[in-house]
């Protein structure tokens, strides 16, 4: 703004040296009044295009949120069960002032609650993709196994995630093995099969490549394989981690201890609808921040290259 | 004459889902060594199955095919392929490309008493393949940072530096503009001078095959094709573009190609 301001002044500056010659010229040359003395923008005018370019980026999506806001906020008014977009932040300012007390095992702060449900969905995930990521290699690359294999993977895809739950509970008799079990199982999927995918559509010509160098198998997978399936891995990542998210909060209602799922059960329990909504706009936010993450990444180790 | 690639009365069969495709049936072709034979025919005439033939892609399903007296049998180093779209590897640079084909032939020991080379060894390869083809500033631009007619030079310099028996093309100028494939095809006219490579290249234009070919093997229209003329070019080398347009031998091949091409083997609808 202070920069504005100095160009302001420097224009009017200009202006005023540039005013007299304008008259002894016109008074020289009398046919080029009626040629309108070009005037100098105005600081609104010098300003307006840039305002109007922050305001097509930020407006609308601003002006979602506001409409958001204005009709929850219709909503809790007209009856008094929902708590309001007012309430709820007061609440919120109170929950993340302090987010990692600790008052014994069932009442600890949020951040302590988001972390442990980061944790369960980080291994879970991790194992996925240990697991998933070489399994789908091997099925992408080889027919036998990808018709050995794809009976299993579409009978078993479809199945909701919590229905795994009684399982793990049966297997490993705890709680937290049996989340992480869910999420492992849930989130495997997506990246079997889109490993899968991206092996199978290596296009021809860099498999002729490879056959005209006689390369090895390892130099075939590190050089030509793997990055050319990279885009189709982390597409599948992506896919696993935003379905490992959504499990979470699920899998922890049903199996209680520390975590983000387990508070919004427990919120419900003392009958704390604030906190359910603020968990509700947590969930969302680390959701779409694991995303943007993961995005970040993928546009870093891939090579923008026509395929 | 000595020969050194030979393709003996090959055939080759698809079985597609309507049935059996004759594509090529009794093709023989003797070709020496250093000679540049270039294949050329209306399109789907099946000069580039040829080429994949001689090169290991595919396997001819009647004949056979001889390189230095040993059947071919699958793909190999020795036979280097230039391909139609560069084929480089877009997550490699231009000086990695190139690499890791030097690596993979002169990287190893084999049987016969050829050692490894050292990295400093191939890394020097790999600057001398790039610098033939005038790449030397472009080494560390991955394949999509540079031109077309850059990218198929890198093709040509990776195909060099595997020191080949034999260099393979399947029309390896087809994809550029005009200007820039005669300027590619006199670099290449250089670079075989100095290598003495034998080649064999697959092209649809008459031109160039006379321009860069000892000899010209005009293929019959599909199905079962096969090698229905050969035009000897008896032009001394080095050879200028130029000099050429007005050489009554030169428009003599010319002339027989073209006659090949559109009275004998002209498509009915093509």
């Amino acid at each position: 703004m202070k920069a504005l301001l100095l160009k302001h002044a420097e224009m009017n500056a200009v202006r005023e040296l540039a005013l007299p010659a304008a008259a002894t010229s016109a008074a020289s040359e009398p046919r080029l009044t009626a040629v309108p003395p070009p005037t100098a923008p105005t600081p609104w005018q010098r300003i307006s295009p840039v305002l109007l370019k922050v305001m097509e980026v930020v407006g609308p999506p601003l002006l979602g949120i506001l409409l958001f806001i204005g009709v929850w906020a219709l909503v809790s008014a007209s009856g008094d069960r929902l708590p309001g977009p007012v309430k709820t932040w007061d609440a919120a300012v109170k929950v993340f002032s302090d987010p990692f007390y600790q008052k014994g095992p069932n009442d600890q702060g949020i951040g302590w609650n988001i972390l442990m449900s980061l944790q369960r969905v980080g291994i879970g995930f991790g194992m996925a993709a240990l697991v998933g990521i070489p399994l789908g290699f091997l099925i992408g690359r080889v027919k036998f196994l990808n018709a050995m294999f794809s009976p299993i993977i579409s009978l078993l895809r479809p199945v909701s995630p919590l229905a795994w739950l009684p399982i793990g509970l049966l297997v490993f008799k705890a709680a937290n093995p049996a989340a992480i079990w869910v999420i492992f199982i849930s989130s495997i999927w997506p990246m079997i099969i889109n490993t899968a995918v991206g092996v199978s559509r290596v296009p021809q010509d860099y498999l002729n490549v490879a056959k005209v160098l006689n390369l090895s198998p390892w130099k075939v997978t590190t050089k030509i394989l793997l990055p050319a399936t990279l885009p189709y891995i982390l597409t599948g990542v992506r896919l696993s981690i935003g379905v490992a998210w959504l499990v979470i909060v699920a899998a922890e209602m049903l199996t209680g201890g520390v975590g983000i799922g387990f508070w919004v059960w427990d919120e419900w329990n003392n009958l704390n609808v604030e906190h359910i909504l603020i968990a509700i706009f947590v969930v969302g936010i680390v959701g779409l921040l694991l995303e943007q993450a993961l995005i970040l990444i993928a546009k870093r180790v891939t090579h923008d290259h026509p395929v | 004459m000595e020969k050194f690639l030979s393709i003996e009365n090959a055939g080759m069969t698809f079985h597609t889902k309507r049935g059996k495709f004759e594509a090529l049936r009794n093709v023989d072709l003797a070709i020496a060594q250093g000679e540049f034979v270039s294949l050329i025919g209306h399109s789907g005439c099946g000069k580039s199955t040829l080429l994949n033939m001689v090169a290991g892609l595919i396997n001819a399903t009647d004949g056979a095919i001889l390189c230095n007296n040993r059947e071919v049998r699958g793909a190999g180093p020795d036979r280097a392929v230039v391909f139609q779209n560069h084929s480089l590897l877009p997550w490699l640079t231009c000086f990695e490309n190139v690499y890791l084909a030097v690596e993979r032939v002169f990287g190893v020991s084999d049987s016969q008493g050829k050692q490894a080379e050292s990295k400093a060894q191939m890394k020097a390869r790999t600057s001398a393949a790039l610098a033939l083809v005038g790449l030397t500033a472009a080494e560390a631009k991955y394949p999509n940072e540079i031109s077309g007619g850059m990218k198929q030079r890198v093709g040509i310099a990776r195909a060099l530096a595997m020191e080949p028996k034999v260099l393979l093309m399947d029309e390896p100028f087809g994809a550029l503009d005009a200007l820039t494939r005669a300027r590619l095809q006199d670099e290449l006219m250089v670079i075989l001078q100095k290598t003495g490579s034998t080649v064999v290249m697959v092209t649809h234009d008459v031109d160039e095959a006379v321009l860069l070919s000892d000899r010209i093997a005009m293929m019959t229209n599909g199905p079962s094709a096969t090698i229905g003329q050969i035009v000897s070019v008896n032009l001394e080398r080095p050879r200028d573009r130029l000099a050429l347009a007005a050489d009554p031998r030169y428009i003599e091949c010319r002339r027989q190609v073209l006659e090949f091409l559109y009275q004998k083997q002209l498509r009915p609808a093509a």
